[in-house]
């Protein structure tokens, strides 16, 4: 604090935090344009301070780009040593310039989204609490406080997906969100214990300097330890096996779907593993399983996303499949590329779920892509904009998402992983196959509305129009920071340069590929994204016919597709009953015979006692004063016969 | 000139059955002129000691319990008569509110 170069980074975290509390004294009075501009005023505040911290970061000498700030000591036990303390450096920077950026704009366009709410209070309110614990997640200097973060996200993802808790399945979509992700929470816990056992240290920059020195490069420790953190990574970040909960979460507000559920609090995993790459890159196994998970995850969430007919549904899927993509750059060792992907995918992602907001807003709550159709001149900014945000997630050029995933590509090429990088362009012909489905089936072809839905057709109003087009803007030029192909890095991985380069201990090295083979590359994923743009077109919009004709062909497939593999219920059948057959069993014996049973039996002993005391409380003061009497004269015969 | 010892005797004899009307007794002015004999017995022991030991110690103990008892008397009163606007009886054996 004392220094004058650390510009205030409580603030940050602490101005969402102050609308929240401020909401819940006076939100009451304050009606619902008060408590939108509060909200929103907070987050832009935000995002200002995390500004003009950025910028002043940028200033200072390469190697010294690391800020914190720490507000005061939570806890000092034994060897643990914890500090409420915040970390500005190039990769927090990013996080949090993401993180409040893209928030101020879903803050925004929610005023417009919700507005006719009954809950308008209590969706800002959480809205503004995750802000609050996703800035603390991404500016924490130490594990535990992350962690922190980790949780109060989990809590506002479980609070927000439920937003609706009238309806059961936003209900049980929330529980669900809340119990998978434990699972993976487990794994952050485990792992964080080990590596304070190990380590002796909590802290990044501590734990990071010794790590090298106590963990041997792929011992089991570490191994282990950066095993359980990525299981914490695969719940929050929806991977292969736990993203079922992702697609559920869909059942919330669609600005909750956007902010949390595709821009920031999914992406926290990737985040985390990119903050420990140090100890990551010492456990060349564990880079192994994140690419693989990655790559698979890629791939498989994309073919579900093939089949589904619920427009959110399809980005959701869409979502966990480029979480995928920033797996597999993360585990091939091109974390730069991973956090790329990660800033351009918020900028589009958040982008295609505030359009798919504002076709369902416009179609009255209608979510089916089958019941759309044809509405591109009817909401033209919305159909504008949700066709920047198709084309920058198909990767066509110039647009941010070709840019983050050819560099994951290549990457994958380059670090000699062929089959990932095989399985990464598969990812990309069906991703653009299914976004440009996504975009003929709402947009293009003859209208399918139902007679209600057409009645009430109508563009949404500008507080949700801005938004859009300011992530449009964004998905155009968010990209242009990092070109490949140049000289020492392009700009963005040498704005992130100070992160990744300083733990490069037994890393594999950046593979550098010749320029005739990154040409290459590159035009084989714009050729591939082509290819997958153009079969949608065919399919979907040329030859109508030619989707049922397709479906009946492959019958088997398609159905396999739509129901998702049939995961949910493999474990609905295996883990979910078992573990409730288990807790009915506990709750049978353990709970009501053990537990009960032990507390009832205390209670029944001093029920017994208490039943032979009364018979001396008679409540007449003659009695009392009787025995009052005789205790006096026994005591005085006591003295006097000494 | 009257010896210490039939002094003594008649306080204890006062004090008896100063406890014995509080201890049998449900009328609760008659438990309270019970515990004002009580009292009495106690300063008419202090008084004779004083008389015997040439010593004023006793005298001033007796002034001292006196305005005690003339403060619990006020007190007691207040509180009898507040029972009796509120219950109408002055028994204490029909006063059992805190009975459990």
């Amino acid at each position: 604090m004392a220094d004058s170069n650390a510009p205030m980074l409580w603030l940050i975290p602490a101005l969402p935090l102050a609308a929240v509390l401020l909401n819940l004294l006076v939100g009451g009075r304050l009606g619902r344009k008060g408590i939108g501009w509060l909200a929103c005023s907070a987050v832009g505040l935000a995002f200002l301070v995390a500004l003009r911290a950025v910028l002043r970061l940028a200033a200072l000498p390469e190697a010294q780009r690391t800020v914190t700030d720490t507000v005061y000591t939570w806890m000092r036990v034994g060897d643990l040593s914890v500090d409420v303390s915040f970390l500005l450096d190039p990769l927090s920077a990013v996080m949090a310039l993401v993180v409040t950026g893209v928030g101020f704009l879903i803050h925004v366009y929610s005023t417009g989204y919700m507005a006719h709410d009954a809950s308008f209070r209590r969706f800002f309110l959480y809205l503004n609490l995750f802000m609050f614990a996703m800035l603390t997640l991404v500016m924490a200097d130490n594990f535990l406080l992350m962690f922190v973060g980790w949780e109060g996200v989990g809590l506002c993802s479980y609070l927000l997906i439920g937003f609706w808790y009238t309806r059961p399945s936003a209900a049980e979509a929330g529980k669900k969100a809340f119990i998978v992700n434990r699972i993976g929470d487990f794994g952050f816990i485990l792992g964080m214990l080990i590596l304070f056992t190990w380590g002796g240290s909590l802290e990044y920059t501590r734990l990071f300097a010794v790590a090298p020195h106590v963990f041997a490069v792929g011992s089991t420790v570490i191994t282990t330890a950066t095993l359980l953190l990525f299981l914490g990574a695969i719940g929050k970040s929806a991977q292969l096996p736990l993203y079922t909960w992702l697609p559920d979460a869909m059942e919330g507000p669609t600005p909750v779907s956007a902010l949390i559920h595709a821009a920031t609090m999914v992406t926290a995993g990737v985040y985390m593993v990119a903050r420990t790459h140090v100890l990551f890159q010492l456990a060349p196994v564990s880079l192994q399983t994140v690419a693989w998970v990655g790559a698979a995850t890629a791939v498989f969430a994309a073919s579900i996303g093939l089949a589904q007919n619920d427009i959110k549904r399809v980005l959701a899927y869409s979502t966990v499949s480029q979480l995928g993509y920033m797996f597999m750059a993360c585990g091939v060792g091109a974390f730069t590329a991973g956090i790329f992907h990660l800033m351009t995918h918020a900028f589009f992602k958040a982008l295609l779920f505030l359009g798919a907001g504002s076709v369902i807003h416009a179609l009255s709550n209608e979510q089916d892509l089958r019941k759309m159709g044809g509405l591109a001149p009817r909401l033209p900014w919305t159909h504008g904009t949700m066709l920047v945000a198709t084309l920058a997630i198909a990767g066509i050029p110039p647009l941010a998402g070709f840019f983050s995933k050819d560099e994951i590509l290549s990457s994958a090429f380059a670090s000699g992983n062929v089959a990932v990088w095989i399985l990464g362009l598969a990812g990309a012909v069906m991703t653009a196959f299914y976004m440009f489905r996504l975009y003929i089936l709402a947009f293009r072809g003859k209208p399918r509305l139902s007679h209600e839905a057409e009645h009430h057709l109508h563009e949404s109003p500008p507080s949700m129009i801005v938004p859009l087009a300011v992530l449009a803007a964004l998905s155009v030029v968010g990209g242009l920071v990092g070109p490949p192909m140049q000289e020492g890095g392009h700009s963005f991985a040498r704005w992130l340069a100070p992160v990744f380069a300083g733990g490069a201990h037994g890393a594999a090295p950046h593979h550098a590929v010749s320029v005739a083979t990154e040409w290459g590359l590159i035009a084989l994923s714009v050729v591939v994204a082509l290819a997958g743009i153009g079969l949608a077109f065919r399919v979907y919009l040329q030859d109508p016919d030619a989707a049922t004709r397709l479906r009946e062909r492959l019958a088997g497939l398609h159905r396999t597709l739509l129901n998702k593999y049939w995961v949910d219920e493999l474990y609905d059948a295996t883990a979910v009953r078992f573990v409730h057959g288990a807790a009915q069993s506990f709750w049978r014996f353990w709970d009501t015979k053990v537990v009960d049973g032990a507390v009832n039996g205390v209670g029944h002993v001093f029920e017994g006692c208490s039943a032979v005391l009364r018979l001396f409380q008679t409540g007449f003061v003659g009695t009392y004063a009787l025995f009052f009497t005789l205790g006096v004269v026994a005591l005085l015969l006591h003295f006097l016969r000494h | 000139m009257i010896p210490l010892s039939w002094s003594l005797a008649l306080s204890a004899v006062l004090f008896v059955i100063g406890v014995i009307g509080v201890l049998v007794r449900r009328n609760a002015l008659v438990i309270f002129m019970s515990i004002e004999l009580m009292l009495n017995a106690a300063n008419l022991a202090f008084v004779a000691f004083s008389r015997d030991m040439q010593s004023l110690d006793g005298q001033v103990f007796v002034f001292f319990v006196m305005a005690v008892a003339a403060a619990e008397v006020a007190v007691g009163l207040a509180i009898i008569v507040n029972m009796f606007r509120l219950r109408e009886t002055v028994f204490v054996d029909e006063i059992n509110l805190l009975k459990g």
